[in-house]
């Protein structure tokens, strides 16, 4: 496949780590908003590459990190209802929620299947027409137009035994929340790669106009982030914070018209709550009553005991980005990959697997 | 007679009897196995090595392979990363009721084949079927006895700093080309299992050098995590360079997709080895000539600093930790 290797291209790394290099002046904070980005400056040794000036955080583009746990408590809740079966993404089922998770449920007896999108969950329901399928919706923007599509495919098959507990969260909200909260000063973002794929980037306008931070939408190769933090320090150097597009292969200004639709089609935007930070409104995506059969929070009722925190877990804090991992008491110690304390350390995306994946440099 | 396996086939009666005497024995047919007696009898001498090890792969066909392929070869390279001269398997067969005695018999065609590439016998076996949802179509128990010179001394605790780490060809083949045939993930190129018997790779290995000091096929869990059990039970550190380490494209861009990192990826016909510098390239030559290491290359070598700790150099130049695979690869989401 073209388009890797590319990316990947060491000289082209080195020169622009020198650009950047040569660039900065002024110490500056950034903030990776996606753990995908994460992952990748971890992997590829990034951190090492950017002068000292240059301090990047982690963000809290976690789908599975920022899953309230009162949200996953009902996913569990669900899942021991007769006749049901769960479908979710692979990470959910690690997440510890109050008293159990859904992979502990499954091993009780409970049907969780694994599904890599919305649309497989389909599939199940039509193969299990005796039981009610109900898929676990999390994500951004990237996998709501999947969900939709998914709702919008089971009212035209008349397939009546599927269900979706929409969680889906906006990021431009939670954007404006952190910046209205002003825990962390930031100078730049590093804007979502996937994300700005389907909403473009004239949302994420009001980070320069209203709060002078930089923003720069990046892809997920080592040269597309390089380019990225390129951008920022130069905005920052320059005083001149806008909204550019470091992704242009992938990314438009008025983002994929066809998805936005299919979103709007199928949800309204409505309050929901993100672990560490609370109730944002404006932030998630509910079911449109036109569809509401397929909602899971309408054709189910549980109850629920009241929610518990993990004592001692900072995942609220490393998704605001008001800590890193390592300044978790509980980080490496208690909370492992194999018996994780919070999301964050549970999922590909979160900023503790990756830390403790690809720890620090070592020479 | 039916087409498709019923309880009775395991019932110990005459269509146990005729699964074992049509479906078995025809293909895998040798002298201590046609004598269907309780136990094989062989004659071995001198160190044996013996393994066993259990296959459930869902799907039981994918592209490059199938389960029988992957039971036989799976045993016949635990074997032979001990240094040991595969000889004799045994085979036994756990089937869910139901399946098609067209796929069961494609299974035994495979083991077959692979059996008579690796140069092993089947000597004993065993067959049984269960109800509908108690197994998933089929599962096979493979065990294996190899004999092993003397003076071979393969273990996965004998690196020592200078060593060098020799890989033998591409590595997350068999991982992508599961994945992408279970969840229905299409590829423009398609990507094919690398299950295949290492036997005779190790034995050409062995005549090339006598300081092979350890030897392991990275199956689950990938390259990154067969490192990682060397540097710990050598308690030596492991450098490896990113950009060395053979990737086929279609690997490599799937793995991008699905946010996956190959190192952590399985394999079912690659081996490490981690060898005496100064023998590193007459082994790696001698690997290039057989099919199976024709893209083997050198990926990194042995140290003294950081124990226990394997620390990759990055396509970029920096260096990062390279930690065991922690619970399952999955795809990322955002």
């Amino acid at each position: 496949m073209k388009f890797v290797d590319e990316y990947q291209n060491s000289e082209l790394a080195r020169r622009l780590a020198h650009r950047i290099t040569n660039r900065s002046t002024k110490t500056i904070r950034l903030m990776e908003f996606c753990g995908g980005h994460t992952h990748a400056i971890m992997r590829y040794g990034i951190r090492q590459l950017v002068p000292k000036t240059v301090e990047m955080r982690s963000g809290p583009g976690c789908p599975v990190c920022v899953t309230a746990t009162a949200d996953l408590d009902k996913a569990i809740a669900l899942a021991h209802l007769p006749e049901v079966i769960i479908t979710t993404f692979g990470d959910m089922i690690r997440v510890p929620g109050s008293y159990s998770s859904l992979q502990q449920s499954k091993a009780e007896g409970a049907d969780i299947r694994i599904v890599y999108s919305a649309i497989d969950a389909i599939e199940t329901a039509v193969a299990n027409p005796e039981e009610s399928v109900i898929f676990i919706g999390i994500g951004f923007e990237t996998t709501a137009p999947t969900i939709a599509a998914s709702i919008l495919k089971a009212q035209q098959r008349k397939i009546e035994n599927f269900y979706v507990l929409s969680l889906n969260k906006l990021t431009p909200p939670v954007m404006k929340a952190l910046l209205d909260l002003g825990e962390v000063k930031l100078d730049g973002i590093i804007g979502p790669g996937h994300v700005s794929v389907i909403i473009g980037s004239h949302p994420y306008e009001f980070i320069s106009n209203s709060y002078g931070v930089a923003c720069v939408i990046s892809g997920f190769e080592p040269l597309d982030i390089l380019l990225c933090i390129d951008k920022l320090v130069e905005q920052v150097e320059n005083g001149q914070p806008k909204v550019e597009i470091a992704y242009p292969r992938g990314v438009k200004p008025e983002g994929n018209s066809k998805a936005l639709q299919l979103m709007e089609e199928v949800f309204e935007v409505g309050g929901a709550d993100w672990r560490g930070i609370g109730t944002i409104p404006q932030s998630g995506l509910k079911i449109r009553k036109e569809y509401e059969r397929f909602d899971a929070d309408k054709a189910f009722s549980v109850s629920l005991k009241p929610v518990r925190e993990p004592k001692g877990c900072r995942c609220g804090d490393v998704i605001r980005g008001a800590a890193t991992p390592p300044e978790c008491k509980l980080f490496r110690k208690v909370c492992t990959p194999e018996t994780p304390v919070g999301p964050c350390m549970v999922s590909s995306e979160g900023a503790c697997a990756a830390y403790n994946q690809y720890g620090e440099s070592c020479e | 007679m039916s087409d498709t396996i019923l309880l009775a086939h395991g019932s110990g009666g005459k269509l146990s009897h005729d699964l074992v005497e049509k479906r078995f024995l025809p293909f895998l047919a040798n002298p201590a196995l046609n004598k269907l007696d309780d136990s094989a009898i062989f004659e071995a001498s001198g160190h044996l090595a013996f393994t066993t090890d259990s296959y459930v792969v869902n799907p039981i066909f994918f592209p490059g392979g199938d389960i029988g392929k992957l039971a036989v070869c799976g045993t016949v390279n635990d074997l032979a990363m001990s240094g040991a001269k595969p000889a004799y398997l045994s085979l036994s067969v756990i089937i869910e009721e139901g399946l098609s005695l067209d796929e069961l018999e494609q299974i035994v065609q495979s083991v077959k084949k692979a059996a008579e590439e690796a140069e092993v016998s089947i000597i004993t076996g065993d067959t049984k079927v269960v109800n509908r949802g108690q197994a998933d179509k089929l599962f096979i128990t493979t065990s294996g006895i190899g004999i092993i010179s003397p003076e071979v001394d393969i273990s996965g605790a004998n690196a020592k700093a200078g060593d060098k780490v020799i890989l033998s060809g591409t590595i997350g083949d068999h991982g992508i080309a599961i994945m992408s045939q279970r969840e229905g993930l299409r590829f423009s190129v398609p990507v094919e299992s690398d299950c295949a018997p290492l036997n005779k790779l190790v034995s050409q290995m062995l005549e090339a050098s006598s300081r092979i000091h350890c030897l392991r096929d990275p199956t689950r869990g990938g390259l990154a995590t067969t490192l990682n059990e060397f540097a710990r039970q050598s308690n030596v550190g492991i450098v490896i360079e990113e950009d060395k380490i053979p990737i086929m494209e279609g690997v490599k861009a799937a793995c991008e997709l699905l946010g996956l990192d190959p190192i952590y990826v399985a394999n079912e016909g690659k081996l490490v080895a981690i060898v005496e510098p100064s023998d590193a390239d007459k082994v790696l030559a001698q690997m290039k000539q057989i099919g199976y290491g024709r893209e083997a290359a050198i990926i990194g070598e042995v140290t003294a600093k950081h124990p226990g700790r394997v620390i990759m150099k990055t396509k970029l130049g920096p260096s990062r930790i390279v930690d065991m695979l922690s619970g399952e690869l999955l795809p990322r989401i955002c």
